[in-house]
């Protein structure tokens, strides 16, 4: 058997990787769950944050800065590890699904928030003032005056930030998610083979990839002047 | 709750292990950054060459390497490569994934810098008798960096946090040794206490950042 031969046999191994497929594709829909969940609950959290934060309360705005600090500061795995790990010697045990959609939104909502603030904070004052004084309420002001001009300034650090942060799903595998890389982790102890380890690899990229290329296009279409 | 998280018999019995992964995560980072720099340097060098043939394989190299979560690629690394009768051990394992996943993203960084410095300044140098490297070295790279300093310092901090991932292939970084800890004591204290060290060590860069981006996104408006 040539190298190559022996190559090809070792990490693409079609026996092995079709016995395995159906483990990476339920893999790949408990990472789609896992994803999808953590970008609902991150970004609607640090948007609730950010125009909580506009109303001005300055004990309440010293809280959500010192949170929002926290969780940039923090590495989400150590989230997770306290959350999994840490929590049950108070008998709170959360499963490792839970704990990793809980620490990834954590660190979504405080990047989300940040990049929403900046948003809101870019808007001059004068469309504050502007709105106000044609008889627009507080509240009809940052809905429809404020908002919708922050949010387009806001969606291209936010995707990328929001890929980045989700592809953080792969951590779950420390606390035994059968999501794609936990299913191919144990795939290759059971097979002893690394073949499942190739499927998983590809699974993220059929995943991940074009995300990636999105966020790339929407930076340069979204860009604005300087 | 205090005699849970935040035990003082268990802090200074755990300490001295908290303290050692303390040591080798900084002792990491000094390592994985520069590396990550060096790579991304490398990565941004290549696309200042505008032909199509180096563009295009580049840009697909950075987003397949964005696309890649790094702990995946620590895993293919550390438990796949094995395979191939390649046994590299966890630190080599973590500076090659490091390598090429924060060199895609700082590479990204640097390249976007490098195009907002006016093709002016690379002529003007040039015509004044400057080789290609001295212009880019003394010329172009400098104005680069301050172009997207705060960006790279976000990169930075989040290499730092992914250091992290070292405990998963068994490097005795902080969280590892705060995991070691704390079975020891069968106590979340240690937890809690790596957790505190990250905050401690992190939050300046994070308030500096957070300052730096509200400026550079307000500008835009």
């Amino acid at each position: 058997m040539s190298n190559w031969e022996r190559f090809l046999e070792t990490f693409f191994n079609a026996k092995v990787m079709a016995k395995y497929l159906p483990d990476i594709l339920h893999g790949m829909l408990v990472t789609v769950e896992l994803a999808a969940l953590v970008i609902v609950s991150g970004i609607a959290l640090g948007l609730a944050l950010a125009l909580l934060r506009s109303l001005g309360f300055r004990p309440v705005n010293l809280l959500i800065i010192f949170v929002v600090d926290l969780f940039r500061a923090l590495p989400p795995l150590v989230i997770i590890v306290f959350i999994y790990f840490g929590l049950p010697a108070v008998n709170v045990s959360p499963s490792g699904f839970i704990s990793t959609w809980l620490s990834l939104t954590l660190v979504l909502m405080a990047f989300s928030e940040e990049i929403f603030w900046a948003g809101i904070t870019s808007i001059a004052k004068g469309q504050w003032e502007a709105a106000r004084s044609t008889g627009l309420t507080y509240g009809q002001t940052l809905m429809n005056v404020v908002l919708p001009q922050a949010l387009r300034l806001t969606i291209p650090p936010l995707t990328n930030r929001t890929i980045a942060i989700t592809k953080g799903t792969a951590l779950g595998t420390v606390v035994a998610v059968s999501e794609i890389l936990g299913m191919a982790s144990s795939a290759v102890s059971n097979s002893y083979n690394p073949s499942p380890l190739t499927l998983g690899a590809l699974a993220y990229l059929i995943l991940f990839f074009p995300m990636v290329v999105f966020g790339r296009w929407l930076e340069t279409r979204m860009a604005w002047k300087r | 709750m205090l005699q849970t998280f935040l035990n003082p018999e268990i802090i200074a019995a755990a300490w001295p292990i908290i303290l050692a992964g303390l040591g080798n995560t900084v002792m990491l980072s000094l390592i994985v950054v520069p590396l990550g720099l060096i790579g991304g340097l490398g990565l941004a060098m290549l696309a200042s060459v505008r032909k199509p043939w180096v563009r295009w394989p580049l840009m697909a190299w950075v987003d397949f390497f964005r696309a890649f979560p790094p702990l995946v690629l620590l895993i293919f690394l550390f438990a796949g490569l094995p395979f191939a009768g390649l046994e590299l051990g966890g630190f080599a394992c973590v500076c090659i994934a490091f390598f090429l996943n924060t060199g895609a993203y700082y590479g990204e960084i640097l390249r976007a810098g490098i195009e907002s410095v006016p093709t002016g300044q690379t002529e003007a140098a040039r015509s004044t008798g400057l080789g290609r490297v001295q212009t880019m070295l003394f010329v172009v790279l400098p104005q680069a960096v301050r172009n997207v300093l705060p960006d790279l310092l976000s990169n930075t901090l989040e290499v730092v946090k992914l250091t992290s991932l070292g405990s998963v292939v068994a490097m005795p970084e902080l969280l590892f040794q705060a995991r070691q800890a704390q079975s020891l004591t069968y106590n979340p204290t240690p937890i809690v206490l790596a957790a505190v060290i990250y905050f401690v060590m992190l939050w300046p860069l994070v308030r500096l950042l957070s300052r730096l981006e509200n400026r550079a996104l307000a500008g835009r408006g």
